[in-house]
């Protein structure tokens, strides 16, 4: 096996690279791909696919979604590309109404076989209209599945299961991890949706995070290491749906405390379903309630200082986790 | 110009046409009587184009469809059987019950789905295309909508990208004039929508869409036009709702005067009065093609109503594709 560092962006034109190569199946289609992409998670494609299978969108949301589905389900394997999550929501009715139905509502006739990416999370003061974590939206409705890796390793993996996989997959690249390197494995592999990992071990506590959130609790747990002698063990989803629950679980079980943590605002957010079912689940095991790190209940302001009062790094992590500690039977 | 459509042809729109008529009456009457759950929309008044335009089309060309889809479905190749136990919502349909009214599809007959959502075709339309295209495949998509999805959204999107790409696409306004309860001249900007089609630089027509002979035509020649690589075309097609917008719709919005012109304009008479001139066949012929329609509708009710409901423990089947 050889190993190269590659950026996240790298790893995902790695992982388109080997499925379009394998399969003349799969295109691409989104706003200015032939570019490159906003993030770099497209170059070079074009030059060893050309404009048939890199196709470049107008400014046409809705567009680029249902042509998608048609072509979805008439034989191809698009991947298309939303630049911010934020500009999905103009196409909602095609993920919402037409993406995620098509198979059900036809009775099991058709499949689906599509890739939604986007960018999401908060980078640098991009304002309200481009720094949203809204996995929620998307985990909200049945037939959509939804990952959003944390390293380059897991992005490329990731990518190449989620375009192989028969149904609408939502894969969310966060936007502060998309320079990050890390190592990959040059060759072709898939890392299988629904399957969790834990990315750090321990005994007191167990920190269930995903994306740039999986990295924050990292270095949380470190901090918490040194600096009071908590063990945290961090278990990094990276694919919503299907949500490996066992694997939390089991966790939780040992560490009989927990702390959720997403850059999506809490209220109503995903981590409040691992919350709500780590209580179903293991009520009787908790040593204290499950505590949740996400988002203030705020639109993402513009102002550094502002945005950093709305959207939680690590700090907020620990303070979780201590307060979950502080506060056990 | 008329001539130029064999009488074969001619007689194969009828009997789709007739088909559509007699399920859609009879579907009508089982709803009011609280046979069907849910709710209908039906297609009479336009049969002359979902018939004329299918009978332009190959059997695996592609078409979409709309809330208003069972005469779609119909003459693109759906049975009658299980097109109607998927009104019932029976195991038997063609989409098991689990789409109902406005969601019958039969991806094997190039059926990508009746659409709940207004303008929800266009684009899908533009993607199988556009897939086509890719796989050099010849085929042409078919986009029927009505003439409240001409201002969505969707159809500026959609348009604007197969025009651009040349999309071997046709976009078939079934124009009867109203948004669901408001009249054309109360929501759209344009009197005569094909003039739309000008913004995308593709041709545009507005035809008679109760005249099934002039509806074959041009789908003819714009599918000749998008197979032949030159892109998509937008047909106006004007035609009228003989009844509201839904079954059970009170209907307060038209005037009695104005529905009752519209229903003189009948394209099924207007078709046989053709087919008969033209010495196709004559009215004996056409009278047989409407009992045996009736008498299938028959069946196809028969066959509805012994068929067992889905099994409930499947109700959470095919939400994702399982495993093979």
């Amino acid at each position: 096996m050889t190993e190269k560092r590659m950026t996240f962006g790298q790893a995902t034109v790695d992982a388109m690279g080997h499925a379009m190569r394998e399969d003349n199946r799969v295109i691409v289609l989104g706003e200015d791909i032939s570019w490159g992409g906003n993030f770099g998670q497209f170059r070079g494609l074009v030059d060893e696919f050309g404009h048939d299978r890199v196709i470049d969108m107008p400014i046409s949301e809705a567009a680029i979604m249902s042509v998608a589905v048609g072509a979805a389900v008439t034989g191809l394997r698009p991947v298309a590309s939303m630049s911010f999550v934020e500009f999905t929501l103009g196409a909602m009715d095609e993920i919402v109404n037409q993406a995620s139905k098509f198979r059900y509502m036809f009775g099991g006739q058709v499949s689906v076989p599509l890739v939604l990416r986007a960018s999401d999370g908060v980078l640098r003061s991009s304002g309200a209209q481009h720094s949203e974590s809204l996995e929620g939206l998307f985990t909200h409705i049945p037939g959509l599945k939804v990952v959003a890796p944390s390293n380059s390793a897991d992005a490329k993996g990731l990518l190449r299961a989620a375009i192989d996989d028969d149904d609408p997959v939502v894969y969310l690249e966060n936007k502060k991890i998309t320079a990050k390197r890390g190592p990959v494995a040059t060759e072709d592999y898939r890392t299988p949706l629904g399957v969790a990992e834990i990315r750090r071990p321990g005994t007191d506590v167990t920190i269930v995070a995903y994306s740039v959130m999986a990295l924050h609790a990292e270095t949380a747990a470190e901090q918490l290491a040194t600096e009071h002698g908590i063990a945290a063990e961090v278990v990094d989803l990276r694919s919503l749906v299907p949500l490996d629950f066992a694997t939390v679980a089991g966790s939780v079980a040992r560490t009989r405390h927990a702390v959720v943590a997403h850059e999506a605002w809490t209220f109503g957010g995903y981590g409040a379903e691992i919350a709500a079912q780590l209580s179903e689940e293991l009520w009787g095991d908790l040593a204290a309630p499950v505590a949740r790190v996400g988002a203030r209940q705020a639109p993402i302001p513009f102002s550094p200082p502002l945005e950093r009062a709305v959207v939680p790094q690590v700090d907020e992590i620990v303070t979780a986790v201590l307060r979950t500690l502080e506060g056990a039977s | 110009m008329n001539d130029s459509v064999s009488p074969d042809v001619m007689l194969a729109m009828h009997r789709t046409m007739v088909r559509i008529r007699a399920f859609e009456t009879r579907v009508s009457e089982l709803f009011l009587d609280g046979k069907l759950p849910g709710f209908v929309h039906t297609y009479i008044g336009e049969e002359a184009i979902a018939a004329g335009v299918c009978a332009a089309l190959r059997a695996d060309d592609y078409i979409t469809s709309t809330h208003r889809g069972h005469g779609h479905a119909i003459a693109k190749g759906m049975g009658l059987n299980e097109l109607m136990a998927e009104l019932y919502g029976k195991a038997t349909g063609v989409c098991g019950g689990y789409g109902g009214s406005m969601h019958v599809a039969d991806f094997s007959l190039g059926m990508l789905g009746a659409n709940g959502i207004v303008g929800g075709g266009f684009g899908i339309a533009a993607g199988a295309a556009l897939s086509a295209r890719y796989r050099q495949s010849s085929q042409v998509a078919v986009c029927f909508f009505g003439d409240g999805g001409i201002n969505k959204g969707t159809f500026h999107e959609a348009l604007n990208f197969a025009a651009l790409h040349k999309l071997p696409a046709v976009f078939v306004c079934e124009n009867n004039q109203y948004a669901q309860f408001t009249a054309a001249s109360r929501t759209t900007s344009v009197d005569d929508v094909a003039t739309r089609a000008g913004g995308y630089g593709i041709p545009g027509k507005t035809l008679d869409g109760n005249d099934a002979l002039v509806v074959h035509q041009a789908a003819l020649a714009a599918g000749k036009r998008a197979r032949d690589g030159f892109g998509p075309t937008l047909l106006n097609m004007v035609t009228y709702r003989h009844g509201g917008h839904y079954v059970g719709d009170a209907e307060v919005y038209r005037e009695r005067d104005e529905v009752e012109t519209w229903r003189q304009r009948d394209p099924i008479p207007h078709l046989e009065a053709a087919i008969v001139a033209a010495g196709a066949a004559p009215a004996s012929d056409l009278a047989q093609v409407t009992a045996a329609a009736q008498a299938e509708v028959a069946r196809a009710e028969q066959f509805a109503e012994e068929s067992p409901w889905p099994d409930d423990s499947h109700a959470l089947a095919n939400v994702f594709t399982e495993a093979p």
